[in-house]
Formats: C-alpha cells, sequence, structure tokens
C-alpha cells in the first residue's frame, strides 16, 4: 500500500524527539493497538511542586504515522502541566503533522492513550484517582 | 531526497525490456488491423498473435492451441477456477480444493465461489518454510472434487511446491489441477506436459513484458465455462478484441527470457544467497522466512526481524533509494499481517517485522552490497526505538 506522509510525518519519523527511557520516571505508560498490534512506551518526569512535565521520552513498535506521533505528542506535552497533558487529543497530533492518511489516524490514538496510561500512573503513585481511559478507534 | 535506484521489488512487477518494446511498437499505430477482421490488412495482426501464441507455448511445451490470452494473471486464475466449477457442477462436482498461501486472485476467488454458489474449499495448509505436503492433496480429495488449484512458487517468501507430484495424484484421482505460475514462469523451466499441469496461469508484467497482459494454458481436451463473454476471439473461449500489443510483447519477452533463464538464475540465485547469509551474520536475530536452496525461488529473499515493523523499515530503505516489500500489518489496507506468513507458522510480531527483497534484471553485485551495508543499521536504529525489543532482549538475557 502506497502511503502519502505529509513532510512533517516524514520529518518526525526520520529523527524523532524524545526517543528513549527514564530510569526514575515518575509515571510512566503503555498502550497496545488492537487494530494492528503495535505498541507504545511513554516516561515521564513531572515536577511534584508545579505539576509540570519537564521530561518525557519513549519507544514505540509501529508504523512511521505511530513513530511519528509520538514523536509529535511527547514535544507537545514537554513543558506542560498534567492536567494540559491530559487534554490533548490523538487530532490534535495529528493536526500538528499536518495531518495523517485516514487509515493511519488510530497510529495516533496510540500516542494518545499511552500518555494517558502514563498520567494515571503517575495519579496513582501520587493517591490521586485513575480516570478512566476512554477508547476510540481514530 | 535519492539520487540512487536500488530496485529490489521484481516480484511485484518488473520493467518492459527494451527488446520487447521494440517488438510491440508497431503493433500500436502501424499494424493496428483487429485480427477478427476479414480484409487483407487484418491478416497482419493474426500473425502476429499467431507468432505470440507459439512463442509462449514453446516456452512450456505446450501447443500454441493450449493457449488462451488474458488481461492478466488475475484473469486467468478467476477463469480456470470459475470456468472449472461451473462447468463440472453439473456432473455433481462442487468442491475445490486451494492452499492457505495462495495469492489473494486465488483465495478471493475461492472465497467468492463459496459464498455466491455454495461450492465447499478445503484450503491446505502448508509447513513451517510454505510447502504443501502432497499427502494433504490426495487425503483431501473426495468424489465431489472438481479441481485442486495449488501454485506454483509463491510470491512473497518464494517457496516452491512440489508440482510434479500433485500433478501425478490429480491424474491418478481424475481430478483437474491449476496452478498459478504467475511468479514461477518468470523464473524457472516449466514443462506442463512432464508436471501433468492441466491449467497454468501466467502474467506479462512479472517477466519484462507489459501490464494488464496474461495468459491461462487449457490442456487440450479441458472444458471450462467462459469467463468473459462476448464475441468469438481466442477460439470462441475469451472474448474481448485482442490486446495485440500486449500479446506481442507476452510473446516476445517469454522466447527472450527462455534464452537467458539459466545465466540469469545462476547468478540470481548466489545474490540471493549473499544476501540471505549477509543478512542472518551481520542482523542479530534475523530468522529466513520459506525453504532453501532450489525449493525458493532464485529471486527471493524474505527475512523477519523481531522487534520493528516493516514499514518503517520501507521507508528508512526508500530514503537510502531501496525498493522493498512487507508484510507488516501497518502496511496493508486491513491492517492484517500476511496470511502467507502466518500460515507458515510465524507470530504476528515476526509478520510485522518482515522483509521482501526481489531480485531481477535491474539487480547489480553493487545493489547487493550496498543492501548489506545499510540494512544492519536501519534494523539497529528501528529496534532501538522499540519497546518489543527492548522486552526480548531482556526475555533472552
Ligand atoms: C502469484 C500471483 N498470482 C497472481 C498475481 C496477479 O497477477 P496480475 O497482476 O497480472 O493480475 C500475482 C501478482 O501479484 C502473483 O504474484
Ligand atoms: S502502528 Fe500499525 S498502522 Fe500505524
Amino acid at each position: 500500500m502506497a502511503l502519502d506522509y505529509s513532510q512533517k510525518v516524514m520529518d518526525h519519523f526520520m529523527n524523532p524527539r524524545n526517543v528513549g527511557e527514564i530510569s526514575n520516571a515518575d509515571g510512566v505508560g503503555e498502550a497496545g493497538n488492537p487494530k494492528c498490534g503495535d505498541i507504545m512506551k511513554i516516561y515521564l518526569k513531572v515536577n511534584d511542586e508545579t505539576k509540570i512535565i519537564e521530561d518525557v521520552k519513549f519507544k514505540t513498535f509501529g508504523c512511521a504515522s505511530a513513530i511519528a506521533s509520538s514523536s509529535m505528542a511527547t514535544e507537545m506535552i514537554k513543558g506542560k502541566t498534567v492536567q494540559e497533558a491530559w487534554d490533548l487529543t490523538n487530532s490534535a497530533v495529528a493536526e500538528a503533522l499536518d495531518g495523517l492518511p485516514p487509515i493511519k489516524m488510530h497510529c495516533s490514538v496510540l500516542a494518545e492513550e499511552a500518555i494517558h496510561t502514563a498520567l494515571n500512573d503517575y495519579r496513582a503513585k501520587h493517591g490521586m484517582d485513575v480516570i478512566p481511559i476512554e477508547h476510540h478507534e481514530d | 531526497m535519492q539520487e540512487k535506484f536500488v530496485y529490489m521489488d521484481h516480484t511485484a512487477t518488473t520493467p518492459v525490456s527494451p527488446e520487447v518494446m521494440k517488438a510491440m511498437m508497431p503493433y500500436f499505430s502501424e499494424v493496428f488491423g483487429n485480427p477478427s477482421s476479414v480484409y487483407s490488412y487484418s491478416k497482419k495482426s493474426r500473425a502476429a498473435i499467431e507468432k505470440a501464441r507459439m512463442q509462449v507455448a514453446n516456452a512450456f511445451n505446450a501447443a500454441p492451441a493450449e493457449i488462451f490470452f488474458t488481461s492478466s494473471g488475475t484473469e486467468s486464475d478467476n477463469w480456470a477456477l470459475k470456468g472449472t466449477l461451473e462447468n463440472l457442477k453439473s456432473k455433481g462436482k462442487t468442491h475445490l480444493i486451494t492452499s492457505k498461501i495462495e495469492h489473494h486472485a486465488i483465495l478471493h476467488t475461492a472465497e467468492y465461489l463459496h459464498k455466491i454458489h455454495g461450492f465447499d474449499v478445503t484450503y491446505l495448509p502448508v509447513d513451517s518454510e510454505g510447502r504443501v505436503n502432497p499427502e494433504d492433496v490426495r487425503n483431501a480429495i473426495n468424489d465431489k472434487t472438481a479441481l485442486v488449484s495449488i501454485m506454483f512458487a509463491n510470491n512473497e517468501v518464494g517457496t516452491i511446491q512440489p508440482i510434479k507430484k500433485i500433478g501425478e495424484i490429480c491424474r491418478e484421482k481424475k481430478v483437474l489441477f491449476h496452478t498459478d505460475a504467475v511468479q514461477a514462469a518468470a523464473q524457472l523451466n516449466i514443462d506442463v506436459k512432464d508436471l501433468n499441469i492441466d491449467m497454468m496461469s501466467i502474467s506479462g508484467h512479472k517477466m519484462y513484458a507489459p501490464k494488464g497482459i496474461g495468459a491461462l494454458y487449457i490442456r487440450k481436451g479441458i472444458r471450462l465455462e467462459n469467463f468473459m463473454h462476448g464475441g468469438g476471439q481466442e477460439s470462441a473461449r475469451r472474448a474481448s478484441t485482442e490486446n495485440l500489443a500486449g500479446i506481442v510483447g507476452l510473446g516476445e519477452a517469454m522466447e527472450i527470457l527462455k534464452t537467458r533463464l539459466d545465466d540469469d538464475m545462476r547468478r540470481i540465485s548466489s545474490w540471493r544467497d549473499e544476501i540471505i547469509s549477509g543478512i542472518l551474520a551481520k542482523i542479530p536475530y534475523a530468522k529466513l522466512n520459506g525453504a532453501t536452496g532450489s525449493e525458493r525461488l532464485p529471486n527471493n529473499i524474505n527475512c523477519s526481524f523481531i522487534g520493528v515493523e516493516g514499514e518503517t523499515l520501507l521507508l528508512d530503505l526508500d530514503y537510502r533509494g531501496i525498493s522493498a516489500s512487507t508484510g507488516s500489518a501497518c502496511s496493508s489496507a486491513s491492517l492484517d499481517p500476511s496470511h502467507v506468513l502466518l500460515a507458515l507458522g510465524l507470530k504476528h510480531e515476526m509478520a510485522h517485522g518482515s522483509l521482501r527483497f526481489t531480485l531481477g534484471r535491474l539487480t547489480t553485485h553493487d545493489h547487493v552490497k550496498y543492501l548489506l551495508e545499510v540494512l544492519p543499521e536501519i534494523v539497529a536504529r528501528r529496534r532501538e526505538m522499540s519497546p518489543l525489543w527492548e522486552d526480548f532482549l531482556k526475555s533472552n538475557a
């Protein structure tokens, strides 16, 4: 299947930002893609007082769209508060990438869910309620 | 972005060779007469078609009257299956046997025959290298079986089937035998008589002829319903005004192919083996999919790399000028991994991380060396950003 990715997608795919792990992360989350079996893992370093995400890293097993979405999403939540990060939607990520092919929209959901899972991990570790994650396809 | 053009996808399609192109050229504007017309001008068109029929027949030890031109490998496959089942239905023959690793041209036709016409279909399994066991064919045949259709060689993993043995069993059981030789015909010497083949599909664009031309070999005396209904072309068995230039191209391509096949395949299979052993030596936990040596198409390399996803590798390769293919779910429209790799018993994540390289006339030894230079880096870099690879290393530590 031929794919026409935007230049932004190709840029984030070829040079992904924030790849890696954080050894003493405040929140770690993993999301799997039921559609094609891909996995994204995300690590957050959060400032206790300001609740600002000071560092974020990811590892992704998935297509170019999944890797670019991971890279873009981590860029978008870095420096934001945990609340702001929670509000990041996959469509905002896709938009920031100048769009994704329709069949590849689900790959950006992976990023949204991995962030939510990591934020819930952070919340659980800090005695806060875990927020139910709403699964959606695209 | 890419100056290099390292084409390693000859199984997807091939370029029309210059000789074939040259042979075709007069048949667009100079010699354009409708082969069915009565006036003498059209004789040239008829003669060109009959020459091509002879060229194709000679390549497979068939008689010219046994070769029918079609629009593609897909049409040939559709015709063989639908035409045979429809013809034998009135004799109570309502069962088709095929394999799980066929091309979709066969599989989706079989599904259609089952769904719309209620025919029974048996999909034979394959072993871990993609081989159909002829004894499974024998055991699957019952008194309702009309047709066995097993591909000659698989387009994804290159495994060559025990065609002669399967043909023998079908003869013995008096069941018709069709083979999809779309890939095999471009690379192997095929003698339809010796191999007990009743029907065989071929396609032009896999053998340096144009896209949109194919043929079906139908052994003399075998009847099947027509697939294309209309005029009386192809001895009233395949309607539609002939694709004159395409037919000329297919005939020429077959003749040329035969003259150079042995040399080409000796060279290409040695490069294939160089790439396979290079990959297995340079990339940790790489796995070859399919059979080895003479049981594998000379041009096919299919490997899996645990921990990485194929589409990403394709784009990384493309960035370096290499064209290849993958069985990854992420690169299929259905988001399902390759049915062939799954039938070989690969886990989803191994099918995900598969790459296919198929060599051909555009391949040079420099391409081989270049691939072996860049692929290990590409796989290593993508593995580094993969959580699956991390887990795999931990579980193997
Ligand atoms: C094994 C096999 N059968 C059938 C086809 C379909 O041939 P065509 O593209 O001429 O319809 C292909 C081509 O992809 C093939 O590899
Ligand atoms: S991650 Fe599989 S299609 Fe994007």
